[in-house]
């Protein structure tokens, strides 16, 4: 999103057009309202709360919601599920990132490279991305995931490892149309290093696409969190996450349902306003949206 | 074309335009896309609409056919079409009228077909739209059609997609699917102008004939007075929306009124039977040699035998002294471009040497050649794909010379100046490249070129894409700078009688050889080679200044 902004800075056209048409699609803004207060509310819900998200009162055990000082009740060891769900939401926003922007890094720089050299590199590169991309990619997260120990740091790793071939193959079929204007041979006329061409001119003209793909990354990243660390391979508790919430709510759902239900809609929250976001991001990008 | 717009005489004229204003939506640069427009166009002539990019020509032409997009609507006047007004007619009429009784062919013969389909099955498509015949019967009149409009082997020419043919072919299909349902007006926007000189002059003797042979009547739009001359029965000139001068094509060329067609008159380049006064003598060091320079494609592979090989340069020779220009002009397909990127070393060459200021380039690699690459610079064709437009001007002008080790305060100071040399204010700085116009930024690509106070300048097709009065700016442009800092330069033109302007010697391509080469004088007043007596038969509106010439001479 930072991008996007510094972009806006540059040209005023520009900025008026595409904020104009993202401004008219309701569910992305919409989105980035969701976005914005439960990433405040992450930040600086659990300063605010009473209780703190690992102190156990077994007292307390299955409080249900709005029920005296726990808001959202409490676990089967009495923990302040409000608490919990604000720090799980710290990790599984960061995660989903932090995996975004490595993947988003990654997936770059090799469509950039393989968009502008052709040849047998953009041959070797394109076909590693279609070895990750024809390998299921949650059984290569589980795999990983037992193997290596489950930090948030691996599982963001893990998860950036499995997504960034969909940004390296959009990068690089813009950078192989990008590569044939005249502002490029007129790089090379001026003496530029191939790395100043691929990466300080043609990279800026992708930006677009690339803001777009990311915001559908991170979506995709915060679920995939969510789907492993409920499966157990992914963040142990008792540090929080969404999906481990779910794991643990899963054998009370009969008796405690607000255990699943809470992180459920959290998730759900998320994922969704972040696929909002990109679907705006989208149209508003898309020069070809324009009314004309 | 009465000189007297306002007496009707629908009878007479096949469309009538009175007062026709088209509104523009808000926060574009002028209110009116055109304001006031009157003009008729006279049963079985050619009417010719003229004036720069930006004139509300075009705009005229998609009102007519009801093609305007939704946003721009028409706020007053009217379109007489066969005495019935065409401003508020239901969609379902419009479309009946359109390709029935008036019928339009584009500027660009290669988006406006349908690559998937067949040339046949396009212009059948016209008539099928219309309800008009059986497939057999339909059949038998495109292949007829492809006949009248002169593609050789009508019959296989029925079946083939448009990617086999060439950009003249394929406006010939256009113009065949214009005339399927034998409308009686045809507008023809700018159809001339993608094409190379010949292609072009055969397209508009085509025209001419099929209109005389049907009796149809033409609107012309163009930007080249040079097409005028050539076709035109009458003329409106259109400047910013309004129209500044109309009358018959004598009237308006030979005496025109209105200063805006003077001046556009004036813009027009000419032939000329004086070579230009030559800047240093003849022989006074040599720039560039090239000896024997070879560049032959090959695409597909080897293996899967579909390999393809085309010769696009080949055996090029020539040399040229310091300070002087060398036009290298050609049609598309020639090799000229292949040339210009062979010499600036952006494409590598097979074969020959490139010995510039005595030292063989074209074996050279890239890191070798690095410090050289700031004494050959180039001028690139398109002012809009030719800047990247996440940069500004600025950063443009001043990266090359700091990727070289300048530093920014000196590099922003040389930015400045050449900005001024090259008619822009220094404001243009910090700005961003669609904040300008196409000739302005030609202007910025010049100055690119020049911050590195280069030797040689190749400039390819730099001034086809503007306006021709445009043009005629920065021709005077390249030869202010090229008196100022002594420059030599390589002028890539498809345009002869740009050529014929600017330049000292004139290399004339063909199919990767160069046929012919000397002086202006020489190539345009007695050609050696047929092809060149070809290109210099096809310029348009140059038939009198031509015989004028040739009998001062005799």
């Amino acid at each position: 999103m930072t991008t996007l902004t510094a972009d806006q800075a540059q040209s005023h056209w520009w900025q008026s057009r595409v904020m104009r048409r993202f401004r008219s699609h309701r569910l992305a803004l919409l989105g980035l309202c969701m976005i914005s207060l439960l990433t405040l509310a992450c930040v600086i819900g659990p300063y605010l709360l009473p209780y703190d998200s690992l102190y156990i009162d077994l007292r307390a055990r299955f409080a249900p919601p709005f029920s005296g000082d726990h808001y959202l009740g409490t676990d089967p060891l009495g923990r302040d599920v409000a608490a919990r769900l604000l720090m799980a939401g710290r990790i599984s926003l960061l995660v989903g990132f932090s995996a975004m922007i490595l993947a988003t890094m990654v997936g770059t720089v090799v469509g950039v490279i393989a968009g502008y050299r052709g040849g047998w590199i953009s041959a070797v590169l394109m076909r590693i991305v279609d070895g990750f991309l024809s390998y299921p990619s949650i059984f290569l997260l589980l795999a990983l995931a037992a193997v290596l120990k489950p930090s948030p740091m691996m599982i963001t790793v893990i998860i950036a490892v499995t997504g960034w071939m969909e940004v390296a193959r959009i990068v690089e079929a813009e950078v192989r149309s990008l590569k044939e204007r005249e502002f490029v041979l007129a790089g090379r006329m001026l003496g530029l290093s191939r790395m100043h061409i691929m990466f300080r001119e043609i990279l800026p003209n992708v930006t677009g696409p690339i803001i777009v793909a990311a915001t559908l990354t991170v979506a995709r990243a915060i679920l995939l969190e969510a789907y492993i660390s409920f499966l157990g391979f992914g963040i142990q508790p008792p540090l929080p996450s969404w999906g481990n919430m779910l794991n643990g709510a899963q054998q009370y759902l009969a008796s405690a349902p607000w255990l699943a239900i809470i992180p459920g809609i959290a998730i759900t929250i998320a994922v969704s306003s972040f696929n909002f976001i990109g679907d705006g991001l989208r149209d508003a990008l898309d020069v070809r949206n324009d009314t004309v | 074309m009465t000189a007297n717009p306002d007496t009707d005489d629908s009878q007479k004229s096949a469309l009538s335009v009175r007062g026709l204003t088209v509104t523009l939506p808000d926060g574009m640069e002028r209110a009116h896309a055109v304001k006031d427009v009157s003009f008729d166009l006279e049963r079985g002539q050619i009417l010719c609409v003229i004036g720069e990019s930006g004139s509300g020509k075009s705009v005229t032409a998609n009102t007519i056919m009801g093609l305007l997009p939704r946003v721009i609507g028409v706020s007053a006047g009217s379109i007489m079409l066969d005495g019935r007004d065409i401003i508020g007619m239901d969609a379902e009429s419009l479309r009946d009228l359109r390709g029935r009784v008036v019928s339009m062919i584009f500027q660009d013969p290669l988006s406006a077909l349908n690559p998937l389909m067949t040339v046949g099955a396009q212009v059948d498509e016209a008539m099928r739209a219309h309800g008009i015949g059986t497939p057999a019967s339909r059949r038998k009149r495109a292949v007829e059609l492809l006949t009248e409009v002169g593609l050789p082997d009508p019959a296989l020419m029925y079946s083939q997609y448009p990617f086999r043919l060439s950009g003249g072919q394929r406006q010939r299909v256009m113009i065949a699917m214009a005339l399927a349902l034998e409308p009686s007006i045809l507008i023809a926007d700018e159809p001339t102008t993608a094409l190379d000189v010949t292609t072009q002059a055969q397209i508009l003797e085509l025209i001419r004939d099929i209109q005389r042979r049907k009796g149809m009547s033409v609107l012309f739009i163009t930007h080249d007075f040079g097409v005028v001359a050539e076709i035109a029965d009458s003329v409106v000139v259109m400047e910013k929306g309004h129209v500044v001068e109309q009358g018959t094509a004598d009237q308006v060329l030979k005496s025109p009124e209105h200063p805006y067609t003077k001046r556009l008159i004036a813009a027009v380049p000419h032939l000329t039977d004086k070579d230009r006064p030559s800047l240093q003598a003849k022989g006074s060091g040599t720039v560039l040699q090239v000896e024997g320079l070879t560049k032959t494609y090959r695409s597909g592979s080897a293996l899967l035998r579909s390999l393809r090989v085309v010769p696009a340069v080949r055996e090029v020779s020539f040399e040229l002294a310091s300070g002087r220009t060398l036009g290298v002009v050609g049609e598309s397909g020639s090799g000229k471009s292949s040339l210009g990127r062979l010499l600036t070393k952006l494409m590598d060459c097979d074969g020959g040497r490139i010995l510039f200021e005595g030292r063989d380039i074209a074996p050279m690699a890239e890191a070798e050649f690095r410090p050289l690459r700031q004494r050959i610079q180039m001028i690139f064709q398109d002012p809009f794909a030719s800047l990247n437009p996440r940069a500004t001007i600025g950063r443009i002008l001043t990266v090359g010379p700091i990727a070289h080790g300048m530093p920014y305060a000196k590099a922003r100071e040389d930015a400045r100046a050449l900005l001024d040399l090259v008619g822009l204010d220094a404001g243009a700085f910090g700005r961003y490249p669609h904040e300008f116009s196409g000739g302005q930024r030609q202007r910025i690509g010049i100055a690119r070129a020049l911050m590195f106070k280069p030797t040689l300048l190749v400039a390819d097709e730099a001034v086809s894409a503007l306006d021709v009065s445009i043009q005629a700016q920065i021709l005077q442009l390249l030869d202010k700078i090229q008196r100022e800092t002594g420059v030599s330069m390589i002028f890539i033109t498809h345009d002869l009688r740009v050529a014929s302007q600017i330049c000292d010697d004139i290399a004339v391509m063909q199919r990767g050889r160069v046929v012919e080469m000397g002086p202006p004088s020489q190539i345009f007043l007695n050609p050696k080679s047929d092809y060149t007596r070809e290109l210099v038969a096809a310029i348009p509106g140059e038939r009198d200044e031509r015989h004028a010439l040739a009998a001062a001479e005799g």
